[in-house]
Protein backbone atom coordinates (compact mmCIF):
# COMPACT_ATOMS: atom_id res chain seq x y z
CA UNK A 1 0.00 0.00 0.00
CA UNK A 2 0.93 3.56 -0.85
CA UNK A 3 -0.12 6.27 1.47
CA UNK A 4 -0.84 9.33 -1.13
CA UNK A 5 -1.74 12.82 0.31
CA UNK A 6 -3.37 16.03 -0.89
CA UNK A 7 -3.10 19.34 -0.42
CA UNK A 8 -4.93 23.00 -1.57
CA UNK A 9 -7.19 22.42 -4.12
CA UNK A 10 -6.00 19.21 -5.04
CA UNK A 11 -7.19 17.94 -1.69
CA UNK A 12 -10.60 19.93 -1.81
CA UNK A 13 -11.38 18.40 -5.78
CA UNK A 14 -10.83 14.92 -4.54
CA UNK A 15 -12.58 15.26 -1.33
CA UNK A 16 -9.83 13.72 1.17
CA UNK A 17 -6.64 14.78 2.83
CA UNK A 18 -5.00 11.59 2.34
CA UNK A 19 -5.63 7.65 1.85
CA UNK A 20 -3.99 4.53 1.04
CA UNK A 21 -3.86 2.38 -2.58
CA UNK A 22 -2.34 -0.15 -4.33
CA UNK A 23 -1.06 1.06 -7.42
CA UNK A 24 -0.65 -1.64 -10.05
CA UNK A 25 3.14 -2.69 -10.58
CA UNK A 26 2.75 -1.46 -14.24
CA UNK A 27 2.55 2.15 -13.19
CA UNK A 28 6.66 2.79 -12.93
CA UNK A 29 6.76 6.67 -13.67
CA UNK A 30 5.18 9.82 -11.83
CA UNK A 31 3.68 10.58 -14.88
CA UNK A 32 2.01 7.20 -15.34
CA UNK A 33 0.39 7.42 -11.82
CA UNK A 34 -1.30 10.83 -12.30
CA UNK A 35 -2.52 9.49 -15.48
CA UNK A 36 -3.76 6.19 -13.25
CA UNK A 37 -5.16 7.96 -10.23
CA UNK A 38 -7.09 10.55 -12.55
CA UNK A 39 -9.22 7.21 -13.97
CA UNK A 40 -10.16 6.38 -10.43
CA UNK A 41 -13.64 8.78 -10.51
CA UNK A 42 -14.67 12.21 -11.62
CA UNK A 43 -13.30 13.93 -8.75
CA UNK A 44 -9.94 12.30 -9.42
CA UNK A 45 -10.22 13.58 -13.11
CA UNK A 46 -11.28 17.15 -11.67
CA UNK A 47 -8.45 17.52 -9.57
CA UNK A 48 -5.91 16.30 -11.50
CA UNK A 49 -6.76 17.22 -15.06
CA UNK A 50 -4.10 19.94 -15.28
CA UNK A 51 -0.57 18.09 -15.12
CA UNK A 52 1.24 21.06 -16.10
CA UNK A 53 -0.49 22.73 -12.71
CA UNK A 54 0.64 19.48 -10.36
CA UNK A 55 3.74 19.20 -8.10
CA UNK A 56 4.50 15.63 -7.02
CA UNK A 57 6.75 14.85 -3.99
CA UNK A 58 7.85 10.94 -3.45
CA UNK A 59 8.74 10.30 0.32
CA UNK A 60 8.75 14.05 0.67
CA UNK A 61 11.39 14.85 -2.12
CA UNK A 62 10.41 17.36 -4.83
CA UNK A 63 10.25 15.24 -8.42
CA UNK A 64 9.37 16.11 -12.10
CA UNK A 65 6.84 14.25 -13.98
CA UNK A 66 9.45 12.06 -15.70
CA UNK A 67 10.93 10.54 -12.01
CA UNK A 68 10.36 6.79 -11.43
CA UNK A 69 7.85 6.09 -8.61
CA UNK A 70 10.86 3.83 -7.13
CA UNK A 71 8.37 2.11 -4.47
CA UNK A 72 8.13 5.32 -2.78
CA UNK A 73 6.14 5.06 0.20
CA UNK A 74 4.37 8.64 0.38
CA UNK A 75 3.35 10.34 -2.24
CA UNK A 76 2.36 13.58 -2.29
CA UNK A 77 0.28 15.69 -5.07
CA UNK A 78 -0.44 19.43 -4.60
CA UNK A 79 -0.70 23.11 -6.78
CA UNK A 80 3.00 25.34 -7.39
CA UNK A 81 3.61 26.24 -3.44
CA UNK A 82 2.49 29.58 -2.07
CA UNK A 83 4.60 30.29 1.09
CA UNK A 84 6.39 32.74 2.93
CA UNK B 1 27.44 22.66 10.28
CA UNK B 2 26.32 21.66 13.56
CA UNK B 3 28.06 25.06 15.49
CA UNK B 4 25.70 27.12 13.83
CA UNK B 5 22.74 27.70 15.81
CA UNK B 6 19.39 27.39 13.44
CA UNK B 7 15.77 27.25 14.87
CA UNK B 8 12.84 25.96 12.17
CA UNK B 9 9.41 26.79 13.30
CA UNK B 10 6.22 25.97 11.84
CA UNK B 11 3.45 26.92 14.27
CA UNK B 12 -0.03 28.38 14.39
CA UNK B 13 0.88 31.13 17.50
CA UNK B 14 2.16 34.72 17.03
CA UNK B 15 5.75 35.27 18.13
CA UNK B 16 7.75 37.78 19.38
CA UNK B 17 9.89 39.11 16.49
CA UNK B 18 12.11 41.18 19.34
CA UNK B 19 12.80 38.09 21.48
CA UNK B 20 13.31 35.81 18.45
CA UNK B 21 16.02 37.55 16.90
CA UNK B 22 17.61 39.06 20.66
CA UNK B 23 18.00 34.84 21.26
CA UNK B 24 19.28 34.39 17.86
CA UNK B 25 22.24 37.07 18.26
CA UNK B 26 22.52 35.61 21.61
CA UNK B 27 23.61 32.21 20.71
CA UNK B 28 25.73 33.61 17.45
CA UNK B 29 28.36 34.96 19.52
CA UNK B 30 30.51 36.47 16.92
CA UNK B 31 27.60 38.05 15.11
CA UNK B 32 28.31 41.43 13.75
CA UNK B 33 25.15 41.45 11.88
CA UNK B 34 21.40 40.57 12.04
CA UNK B 35 19.06 40.76 8.73
CA UNK B 36 15.78 39.60 9.48
CA UNK B 37 12.73 39.72 7.00
CA UNK B 38 8.92 40.02 8.00
CA UNK B 39 6.30 38.61 5.73
CA UNK B 40 2.97 39.88 6.89
CA UNK B 41 -0.86 39.79 6.02
CA UNK B 42 -1.20 42.86 3.36
CA UNK B 43 -4.20 44.82 4.07
CA UNK B 44 -6.58 44.83 1.21
CA UNK B 45 -10.08 45.25 0.30
CA UNK B 46 -11.43 42.51 -0.41
CA UNK B 47 -9.40 40.24 2.05
CA UNK B 48 -9.84 39.83 5.82
CA UNK B 49 -7.69 36.81 6.34
CA UNK B 50 -5.02 34.12 5.10
CA UNK B 51 -5.46 30.21 6.15
CA UNK B 52 -1.69 28.68 5.55
CA UNK B 53 -1.87 25.17 4.76
CA UNK B 54 1.45 23.36 5.12
CA UNK B 55 2.47 19.46 4.56
CA UNK B 56 3.89 18.39 7.85
CA UNK B 57 7.71 16.99 7.85
CA UNK B 58 8.22 17.95 4.53
CA UNK B 59 7.75 21.53 4.97
CA UNK B 60 10.26 21.11 8.11
CA UNK B 61 12.89 19.21 6.17
CA UNK B 62 12.72 21.58 2.61
CA UNK B 63 13.06 24.46 5.24
CA UNK B 64 16.02 22.60 6.96
CA UNK B 65 17.91 21.73 3.18
CA UNK B 66 16.99 26.01 2.24
CA UNK B 67 19.17 26.68 5.35
CA UNK B 68 21.64 24.53 5.19
CA UNK B 69 22.12 25.35 1.08
CA UNK B 70 22.74 29.34 2.89
CA UNK B 71 25.21 27.80 5.02
CA UNK B 72 27.25 26.25 2.26
CA UNK B 73 27.44 29.18 0.38
CA UNK B 74 27.86 31.93 2.85
CA UNK B 75 29.71 32.76 6.06
CA UNK B 76 26.62 32.53 7.69
CA UNK B 77 26.47 32.22 11.59
CA UNK B 78 23.18 31.45 12.64
CA UNK B 79 19.58 31.59 11.17
CA UNK B 80 15.80 31.27 12.11
CA UNK B 81 12.75 30.52 10.08
CA UNK B 82 9.46 30.49 11.65
CA UNK B 83 6.34 30.24 9.40
CA UNK B 84 2.79 30.09 10.95
CA UNK B 85 -0.05 28.07 9.80
CA UNK B 86 -4.01 28.22 9.69
CA UNK B 87 -6.05 31.34 10.09
CA UNK B 88 -3.68 34.83 9.83
CA UNK B 89 -5.65 38.21 10.24
CA UNK B 90 -4.71 40.91 8.29
CA UNK B 91 -1.82 42.59 10.05
CA UNK B 92 -0.20 39.62 11.42
CA UNK B 93 2.89 38.06 10.67
CA UNK B 94 3.06 35.15 8.57
CA UNK B 95 6.84 33.98 8.49
CA UNK B 96 10.15 35.63 9.95
CA UNK B 97 13.27 34.56 8.28
CA UNK B 98 16.64 35.55 10.37
CA UNK B 99 20.40 35.13 9.46
CA UNK B 100 23.43 36.35 11.84
CA UNK B 101 27.37 36.88 10.12
CA UNK B 102 30.33 38.42 11.03
CA UNK B 103 29.43 40.98 8.59
CA UNK B 104 26.07 42.50 6.77
CA UNK B 105 26.51 41.24 3.21
CA UNK B 106 26.45 37.20 4.21
CA UNK B 107 23.27 37.97 6.78
CA UNK B 108 21.25 40.31 3.95
CA UNK B 109 22.50 37.31 1.06
CA UNK B 110 21.25 34.63 3.29
CA UNK B 111 18.12 35.88 3.97
CA UNK B 112 17.48 36.88 0.63
CA UNK B 113 17.97 33.54 -0.43
CA UNK B 114 16.27 31.49 2.44
CA UNK B 115 12.97 33.77 1.45
CA UNK B 116 13.79 33.61 -2.07
CA UNK B 117 13.78 29.52 -2.20
CA UNK B 118 10.58 29.42 1.08
CA UNK B 119 8.39 31.34 -1.30
CA UNK B 120 8.37 28.65 -4.29
CA UNK B 121 10.41 25.45 -2.75
CA UNK B 122 8.46 25.21 0.99
CA UNK B 123 5.47 22.93 1.21
CA UNK B 124 2.92 26.21 2.31
CA UNK B 125 -0.67 27.38 0.36
CA UNK B 126 -2.52 30.18 1.29
CA UNK B 127 -6.15 30.72 0.75
CA UNK B 128 -7.71 33.92 0.89
CA UNK B 129 -10.85 34.97 3.08
CA UNK B 130 -12.57 37.86 1.75
CA UNK B 131 -13.87 40.70 4.00
CA UNK B 132 -17.38 40.26 2.57
CA UNK B 133 -17.41 37.01 4.08
CA UNK B 134 -17.37 33.63 3.16
CA UNK B 135 -14.21 31.26 1.51
CA UNK B 136 -12.24 33.22 -1.28
CA UNK B 137 -9.78 30.98 -3.31
CA UNK B 138 -6.47 30.04 -2.89
CA UNK B 139 -3.84 31.99 -4.11
CA UNK B 140 -1.78 31.24 -7.40
CA UNK B 141 1.58 31.24 -7.75
CA UNK B 142 3.40 34.12 -9.01
CA UNK B 143 5.87 33.15 -12.18
CA UNK B 144 8.02 36.14 -10.90
CA UNK B 145 8.90 33.99 -7.53
CA UNK B 146 9.90 31.64 -9.82
CA UNK B 147 12.24 34.03 -11.45
CA UNK B 148 13.78 35.28 -8.29
CA UNK B 149 15.23 31.21 -7.74
CA UNK B 150 16.93 31.61 -11.05
CA UNK B 151 19.25 34.71 -10.26
CA UNK B 152 20.81 32.67 -7.41
CA UNK B 153 22.38 30.60 -10.01
CA UNK B 154 23.85 33.17 -11.77
CA UNK B 155 25.01 34.37 -8.91
CA UNK B 156 27.11 32.17 -7.67
CA UNK B 157 29.06 32.34 -4.39
CA UNK B 158 29.73 36.26 -3.56
CA UNK B 159 32.71 35.83 -0.77
CA UNK B 160 31.54 38.75 1.53
CA UNK B 161 33.65 41.09 3.83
Amino acid sequence: MTKLLYFSWVRERIGLASEERDIPAEITSVEQFLNWLSQQGDQYENALTDAASLRVALDQTHVTADAPLNGAREIAIFPPMTGG
Amino acid sequence: MSDHPVKISIQQEQFDIQAETEFLVKKSPNAGALVSFSGICRADDTLSALELEHYPGMAESQIQKIVDEALAKWPIQGALVIHRVGKIAVGETIVLVAVTSAHRHAAFDGANFIMDFLKSRAPFWKKEYLAEGGEGSWVDAKESDEDALSRWDQNADRTNS
